[in-house]
């Protein structure tokens, strides 16, 4: 029975996501079920440009939830991450309270008293009135739950890998003046890196592990007939064809799905119907971005070309 | 089912994939959620959560396809009626096939179960039994090829040997054709349980074998590996890079608490108006190493160079500047082949162009003095590595001498013995003189330490 329920709660989640315009593979699938299920972050490797990110704003739309996104770069640490004390309010706050001051302290006869009463006020000053959530705790304080995406993981600090730990395996921070917070509802994590530097093992232990390379021809076409619905069947083979023609050869940076979109709408603007070298080689540029790539793919564009239409025959 | 799971982690292990604890029971908690019906997921399942890189995921998927594909009994039988049978088998669902089978087999009655699985050509039973023998004969130990015979025979033992065994010397004398087919499907399912051990020995032994051999290897002389070695060290030292990677490619910061960094506090305060809320020390910079290698290339030397050249240019991460120079008669610089290269094609590019000489170090060290002085900085270390046998011609050391002034430290490793140092033709103590550090460099193990310790001086 429970064998049943998966498979289609899978296919389930495939469905919603392609209604958000993103065709998911199997894989990604699972991995977004698994990862509801079993409450565990997931973490997304793979080359830029293959709709890592996109898969956090798809599942954020799809289930209706919030998306809570936290750039990383080097040099993040708590203070912008997690949480901040509204240090300016809090110093605006004790000099209107100034004369307060002395009324409350009015009655003590020694400095031993005043402390006292002074603590009977408790910490005023650090209580959630004067604390500035960041990313990761508004993550935590969404009472419906949301996806917390934190990009680029591998562009921090390997200390602030550590300070994830934490809300990747309890869903909950510490703050020392306030204590624990844990989540109201435990968020959506999405994980994205691009191989940067290596994750530390405490972090990928915590995570779904998900690698999403370069689709397969089928899938790619299928990505780009959602994206751009106004391209030919034709033209849509062709180039997603020639396409694998060119992640065949040396580059500095293959072509990813975001140019291959960015591509289809470039050609259906020019209003192509089928490829042909002329239009190819001036719109090479929006495929590859480096001169150097442009120069080892362009004297193989024309046997590319035969080589998709040839494809697209038999395909 | 868990019995299984716990097998295949086992096998992952063998496969290179670190499973921890903490992971197979998230992988225990996935499979309860999927459910093992759909193989394909069941795969991406497990393959999400116990592999943590694309490495891993391929290894983990060969190991899946491999655990997972049983070996069966072979369907081959001589006799017109066995193939009728087994075609019928076939179409029916196994339960059913089984059933009927039990139920016309009359010449089967009074026979050890074993035998009558055997006649009732019951594959998905028979696989079954195998499954299970396998477990009681605890087949995940295997480490040796050797074992294969002892681990066989206690499989049929644990799967009734014994009672077949009585009840085919029954037969013959009661049944003969009957026994014929039995003796048959006998050497049928031999041969699927010597299938069952080579798949066991595949994926269990694996990890016990790699590590031996990387033992062995680690420790073996570099200059006198065989051909076939050359890859598996090659391998071996790539992952020698990658722990020395590990260790040494996070840049220390150390905060020098008690120097106030005047200017980046009254910067991050200037919210509240200079009042220091927050304090910011100065921290101190630590330098990045810079390498200069200088490695022979004449004959005994050249694979020991090849491979220390690999090790040094395969830590990016650690090591910002490193400037390489191949020797015998006369020096060239190799940097950029290294880097532009695959490791093979670079190393016989720089052997046909400085190699196969007879190693003349004094020329090699003015050839260096000449053009190359300026690569040297009070943050060098410069890394000779030779036998320093220079064929009786003029050592120049007083060049040597000018080299280690002008640099951090000046560290010779040399692939001889300490024993041969100062005889023959070697230089050893002369140059020895002007050298931080002089040590012996022969195997893998050795190339690890020193380059280990050479990056250590700069954390």
């Amino acid at each position: 029975m429970a064998d049943q329920k998966a498979s289609t709660s899978i296919e389930a989640v495939e469905s919603g996501l392609a209604a958000q315009g993103y065709i998911a593979s199997r894989q990604i699938a699972t991995a977004v079920y698994l990862s509801q299920q079993i409450e565990k972050p997931i973490l997304v490797e793979g080359p830029a440009g293959v709709g890592k990110t996109e898969l956090a704003k798809a599942i954020a739309a799809w289930r209706g939830m919030k998306m809570i996104r936290l750039q990383c770069y080097e040099g993040l640490d708590e203070a912008k991450a997690l949480y901040e004390w509204k240090y300016a309010k809090q110093l605006l706050y004790t000099q209107i309270l100034k004369d307060k001051l002395g009324e409350v302290l009015g009655g003590a006869q020694t400095l031993h008293a005043a402390l006292d009463q002074l603590h009977d006020f408790g910490d005023v000053f650090f209580s959630k009135e004067f604390v500035e959530p960041r990313p990761l705790l508004q993550a935590l304080e969404q009472p419906g739950g949301c996806v917390l995406l934190i990009d680029e993981i591998d562009k921090s600090d390997a200390e602030f890998e550590s300070l994830l730990l934490e809300i990747l395996s309890d869903f909950q921070v510490t703050i020392p003046e306030l204590g624990t917070v844990s989540a109201i509802t435990p968020p959506t994590v999405i994980l994205t890196s691009n191989s940067e530097r290596d994750l530390g093992d405490a972090l990928k232990r915590r995570c779904l592990h998900l690698h999403i390379g370069f689709p397969e021809q089928r899938l790619e076409e299928r990505i780009v007939e959602s994206r751009v619905p106004g391209i030919s069947q034709t033209l849509r083979r062709q180039m997603v064809g020639f396409i694998h023609e060119i992640r065949s050869l040396d580059l500095k940076k293959l072509p990813s799905v975001s140019e291959t979109i960015d591509w289809a709408r470039v050609l259906v603007l020019l209003q192509a119907s089928e490829l042909d070298t002329e239009i190819v080689k001036d719109t090479l540029n929006v495929l590859l971005k480096y001169e150097a790539d442009i120069e080892a793919a362009t004297p193989q564009v024309t046997t590319f070309i035969a080589k998709a239409a040839r494809s697209n025959v038999f395909g | 089912m868990r019995e299984n799971l716990h097998r295949f982690f086992r096998a992952a292990r063998g496969a290179g994939v670190h499973v921890s604890p903490a992971e197979s029971i998230d992988a225990m908690r996935a499979v309860a959620q999927v459910g093992i019906s759909d193989r394909a997921v069941l795969r991406d399942a497990l393959l999400l959560t116990l592999a943590k890189s694309q490495d891993e995921k391929l290894a983990l998927g060969d190991c899946f396809d491999l655990f997972f594909s049983q070996p069966e009994p072979r369907q081959d039988q001589p006799e017109a009626a066995g193939e009728d049978h087994a075609a019928q088998g076939e179409d029916q669902p196994p339960s059913a096939g089984s059933a009927s089978e039990a139920g016309e087999g009359q010449p089967s009655q009074g026979l050890g179960p074993l035998a009558q699985m055997l006649l009732s050509q019951d594959r998905n039973a028979i696989a079954a039994a195998i499954a299970s023998a396998s477990g009681a004969a605890s087949l995940s130990d295997i480490r040796y090829s050797t074992q294969r015979g002892i681990f066989s025979s206690r499989i049929l033992d644990a799967m009734g040997l014994q009672r077949l065994r009585d009840d085919l010397d029954q037969l013959t004398a009661t049944n003969p054709s009957l026994a014929e087919r039995l003796r048959a499907a006998l050497d049928a399912l031999r041969e699927a349980v010597r299938d069952t051990v080579s798949q066991g020995l595949a994926l269990y032994a694996r990890e016990e074998a790699e590590n031996l051999r990387n033992e062995i290897l680690r420790n073996a002389p570099l200059a006198r590996i065989e051909r076939r070695q050359v890859a598996e060290m090659r391998a071996l030292i790539r992952q020698i890079a990658r722990r020395l990677r590990e260790r040494y490619s996070k840049p220390r910061k150390r905060q020098r608490r008690g120097h106030l960094d005047v200017r980046r506090t009254l910067r991050r305060n200037a919210a509240w108006g200079g009042v220091p809320f927050l304090t910011a020390w100065k921290r101190k910079h630590r330098d990045r190493p810079k390498i200069v290698a200088l490695c022979d290339v004449s004959g005994s030397v050249a694979q020991v160079s090849d491979f220390f050249l690999l090790l040094i240019h395969s830590l990016h991460e650690v090591v910002d500047d490193v400037r390489s120079f191949a020797f015998s008669s006369h020096l060239i610089e190799v940097s950029e082949i290294l880097e532009t290269k695959s490791p093979e094609e670079a190393m016989s590019e720089i052997m046909s162009k400085v190699g196969f000489g007879s190693s003349d170090y004094g020329s090699s060290l003015v050839d260096f003095e000449k053009e190359f002085m300026s690569a040297l900085t009070p943050q060098t270390t410069v890394i000779v590595l030779g036998d320093a046998r220079s064929n009786n011609l003029d050592p120049r050391a007083d060049i040597l001498r000018r080299i280690s002034e002008r640099s951090k430290r000046l560290v010779w490793l040399n692939p001889e013995g300490r024993l041969a140092w100062g005889f023959g033709d070697s230089e050893m103590p002369r140059y020895a003189t002007f050298c931080s550090v002089v040590r012996q460099c022969a195997t893998a193990q050795q190339l690890e330490r020193a380059v280990s310790d050479i990056v250590a001086t700069y954390q």
